[in-house]
């Protein structure tokens, strides 16, 4: 039973992730797209209890920061006037699950703006960029693994099942596809495509690509379970009775395929965030000035960013809760699947 | 990112005909005083005295493709070709203006048609083959010649006649111009005078532009410039060593260059320039970005950083206005209906917020433009043109003007429509490999979005970026940038004249498509053969003020030229002008050169 708490655990952990980004707008103090001009690659503000007095306070509050004279991105500390947390403000607008229009953030400051995370070149937050990022980001890996599982559990499930003629053009296939370098593929494919896509195309783009790409390794699992599910004396009697393919698919091939499903979906999910900000980053992925976690980290492939801004970094580890998160979730999974697939096991052999 | 621009300099084309006349009077130019012992007649230069010897490395962003000036066109290759070859007369990147070089001195006719050279005495080519008028009359055979396809053609033709070039004894040669020309003597600079005992035979062969490759061993190849073929490792590196046969000399008698070797690295990027440069494998380097500038100012160990001030580098955002005819989609019909209404582009201009391309991608080392011209352009700029603040208010004012409205009042996701009631959608194209222009196309792209215009930013590979705005014609908008290579207007004459291949809103017509464009071909056709400077000047600030009015470029800001290198390096003075800094490497010497010689 603690595989099935453990594996409650980290489902709760990752919703609570989740529902962070999918309400991006409400934990987002700022709206990702808008440039403060005067404010380029502000670091992060920091977060007192304690005045410059030394008088202590309640709420915690922020200092607005200054440019140094005559530099363009050395900041100080302005500390004549603080400016206190507020809580449940009404600032910019933005559309809460994706329609409902809504102007409250969960925090910021008044006659000032607060960096969490600090601005990048144009004077975007940052942390309003990282968490409306992550709901591209997390979308197109839920969406890319599903799709992924589909084409996977479909083609994989026919394979293993008529075998033959189709089991080989099939399988064949597959390891055409795993053989292929899909970067470089990927490259030729952005190359036919008209110049500009909009932002939701782009995003589309990415999901079909990366599972179109992606469906041969879970088929092949699907096709393993499959050839073993079918030959299973349950089957064979569910045969015997007159049960019709589909029927025989649907009640009793599909559900032994689940297990392998799932743990593939939650290992699938973090490698497709990854390979989405693969793509951002080369700048194959959503276009600016829509934020996404490849995007927030591609300006630092210049050299000039990488020595002298180190908040441009704070994305990479945002992904790290999430990716711990589902390959949390696959090792409970496995954990709990394997007991449970010995022991049928060893029934199946007594035949 | 010098390589990833169309130069206006090498393609500036001459409408001028040259025809013979010989003349008796004339000014004589000769800005350095000079040294004559007999046989040699050194070109002494002003200035420190610097240590002869030492090795200066430089690192170039790629390879140079050739060493032969006859087929050179990226900017690696002409870099490396000006510290090995020499003109006949120079524009002295400091000052801005022509000095004696090759020739000791010139005559120009009163009527302005003809230039008569004389060729400083005793000059050896870098193999020590002397040289005399022959070479110049073969250099400019070759130049001329139609199946070389050398690049300075352009330069010395126009209407299909060429010069014509005569010698009159061993070191006097004469020029003549069918009409006059108002560039003067700045014509000859940057033509390498070529050496005719090696290239005699490859060019009655027909294999010129075979020849000159890096790999060419050292006694094959010779120049007249300060430094020659040593070594080349390829993909590492060029070693370049001193020409002992050089024509100068500094005020102490000493022949230049200081330095025994010069050595350019190749690496893949700009980053590893810098990289390069902060670990100090080489001792100087240029054309820096500001954000590199600025990381490599903040840590100055050993090494100097200058901001040499305004460049001559310009960059804009056009709009496709070629007319395709009957091959247009009706999708890019509509959008071209807005980008040919003068108040749509007027009112893009208005919403430009220049003062942030320079706060935030220039970091302040920048000016922002409202003409052509940039602040380094002191003697040709039309400082008359207006520099209006940037107002939204005035932009929305001449979109309503021209017809267009909003969808949705003043609210801010309101988007905009035009007469028909389309919504304004348009992409800019930037060049990937330039992180300041794609940046300055989304400062724009969010510019725009103020005015409810929802634009793109599509960074595309440099070339074919080209090939769409050149050649296949199908984009919205693009920013680009452009250098000159000369402060005279005529190292843009490619880019104004409505025939011209950098005329890049609508390149190379056939006849101009506009009433403007006709009044600045006219206008540049003018100050070509006009010879007063204060006539050329006027009709110039009349094409820089069609220009700023018209907006067929709507133009934004130029980058200050930005230099560095090892404080032991002396003689140090980064110019606004290519190349940046190794204008002057005959004077370049290392301060107690000889411990750098040891090591």
């Amino acid at each position: 039973m603690t595989a099935r708490r453990s594996l409650t655990k980290w489902f709760v952990a990752l919703c609570v992730m989740h529902g962070i980004v999918v309400c991006a707008g409400f934990f987002a103090p700022y709206d990702p797209g808008g440039q403060d001009r005067r404010n380029p690659y502000m670091p992060p503000m920091r977060l007192h209890l304690q005045d410059a007095r030394g008088q202590l306070h309640l709420r915690p509050f922020v200092y607005s920061l200054k440019l140094r004279d005559g530099s363009f991105d050395q900041y100080q500390e302005d500390q004549t006037t603080l400016h206190p947390l507020q809580f449940f403000l009404s600032g910019a607008g933005y559309r809460l699950l994706g329609f409902v229009p809504c102007r409250w953030h969960l925090f910021g400051v008044e006659n000032s703006r607060i960096y969490l995370l600090g601005s990048d070149g144009y004077g975007r937050d940052q942390f309003s960029r990282l968490l409306f990022g992550g709901q591209v980001s997390l979308l197109a890996g839920l969406l890319g693994a599903g799709l992924t599982l589909v084409i996977g559990a479909g083609i994989g499930s026919v394979a293993g099942y008529f075998g033959g003629w189709r089991d080989d053009i099939l399988m064949r296939l597959s390891e055409l596809f795993l053989a292929l370098p899909w970067l470089y593929l990927l490259f030729a494919l952005r190359a036919f495509l008209p110049l500009a896509v909009n932002p939701l195309q782009a995003f589309f783009l990415i999901i079909a690509v990366i599972a179109a790409v992606g469906w041969a390794r879970p088929a092949r699992l699907v096709r393993g379970v499959v050839l073993s599910a079918k030959e299973r004396d349950f089957v064979r009697a569910a045969r015997g009775f007159g049960a019709t393919g589909g029927y025989l698919w649907r009640r009793h091939i599909l559900p032994e395929t689940s297990s392998v499903l799932w743990t593939q979906a939650a290992i699938l999910v973090p490698q497709y965030v990854l390979a989405e900000m693969t793509l951002s980053f080369l700048g194959l992925g959503v276009p600016e000035p829509v934020p996404s976690w490849g995007n927030l980290l591609s300006s630092l492939q210049q050299y000039s960013v990488l020595v002298s801004y180190w908040w441009m970094y704070l994305p990479a580890l945002a992904m790290v809760p999430f990716f711990v998160g589902y390959l949390g979730i696959a090792s409970s999974l496995q954990e709990r699947e394997q007991p449970y697939k010995v022991d049928r096991m060893g029934l199946g052999s007594l035949t | 990112m010098k390589n990833s621009k169309p130069k206006s300099g090498r393609d500036r084309m001459i409408a001028a005909f040259f025809v013979v006349i010989v003349a008796a009077l004339g000014q004589i130019a000769s800005a350095v005083p000079q040294q004559k012992d007999g046989s040699n007649e050194l070109l002494v230069l002003p200035g420190e005295i610097g240590q002869r010897g030492g090795r200066l490395v430089v690192s170039l962003r790629g390879e140079p493709k050739t060493l032969n000036p006859l087929i050179a066109a990226d900017a690696r290759s002409r870099e490396v070709i000006s510290v090995m070859q020499a003109d006949l007369v120079h524009i002295n990147r400091a000052t801005q203006l022509t000095e004696p070089a090759l020739a000791k001195s010139w005559r120009v006719s009163p009527d302005g048609l003809v230039y008569t050279l004389i060729l400083r005495r005793g000059i050896r080519f870098s193999d020590g083959e002397p040289l005399d008028a022959d070479d110049v009359l073969f250099t400019f055979q070759v130049y001329l010649d139609e199946k070389v396809h050398a690049p300075q053609r352009d330069l010395l033709i126009v209407g299909g006649k060429p010069i014509v070039v005569r010698k009159v004894d061993k070191q006097t040669v004469v020029f003549q111009l069918a009409k006059t020309y108002g560039v003067g003597e700045r014509l000859f600079d940057g033509l390498a005078v070529l050496p005719k005992h090696l290239l005699e035979k490859p060019y009655q062969e027909g294999k010129l532009a075979q020849i000159g490759s890096l790999a060419t061993a050292a006694n094959q190849w010779a120049g007249l410039g300060p430094f020659r073929m040593k070594e080349y490792v390829a993909g590492q590196r060029l070693v370049l060593e001193r020409n002992p046969y050089y024509w100068k000399s500094d005020a102490k008698g000493t022949r230049l260059p200081y330095l025994d070797e010069l050595v350019f690295l190749f690496v893949p990027n700009a980053d590893a320039q810098v990289l390069k440069f902060q670990s100090g494998e080489t001792d100087a380097i240029s054309q820096l970005g500001a954000e590199n500038f600025s990381a490599l100012s903040k840590q100055q160990r050993g090494y100097t950083m200058t901001d040499a001030g305004p460049g001559l580098e310009y960059n804009f955002l056009f709009f496709n206005l070629n007319d395709a005819g009957e091959k247009t989609s009706p999708d890019q019909q509509r959008k071209q209906k807005w980008f040919r209404e003068l108040k749509f582009r007027q009112a893009v201009s208005a919403a430009a917020d220049r003062e942030a391309i320079v706060r935030l991608i220039y970091q302040g080392r920048g000016s922002p433009l409202w003409g052509p011209e940039t602040p380094a352009n002191r003697r040709w700029i039309n400082s008359a043109i207006a520099h209006p603040t940037r107002s939204l208010d005035r932009a929305r004012a001449l979109l309503k003007e021209a017809g267009f409205r909003w969808s949705n009042g003043t609210s801010d996701d309101s988007v905009l429509l035009d007469a028909d009631g389309k919504p304004v959608e348009f992409s800019i194209l930037t060049s990937s490999s330039n992180a300041d222009r794609t940046k300055m196309a989304t400062l724009l792209q969010d510019d725009l979005k103020q005015l409810g215009m929802r634009v793109q930013v599509v960074p595309l590979e440099f070339r074919s970026l080209l090939d769409r705005v050149t050649q296949s014609k199908e984009y919205d908008a693009c920013v680009l940038g452009l250098v000159s290579f000369d402060t005279d207007p005529n190292s843009n004459l490619n880019a104004w004249l409505s025939s011209g291949a950098t005329h890049l809103w609508n390149p190379s017509q056939a006849h101009p498509a506009t009433a403007w464009e006709a009044e600045v071909d006219r206008l540049m056709e003018q100050q070509l053969s006009e010879l007063s400077f204060e006539k050329r000047k006027k009709a110039y600030d009349r094409v820089q003020a069609i220009l700023a009015e018209q907006q067929p470029m709507i133009f934004l800001a130029s980058p200050d030229i930005l230099a560095g290198a090892k404080n032991s390096i002396g003689n140090f003075r980064p110019a606004v002008l290519e190349p940046y800094v190794l204008w002057n490497v005959e004077q370049l010497y290392l301060k107690g050169g000889q411990e750098h010689v040891a090591r």
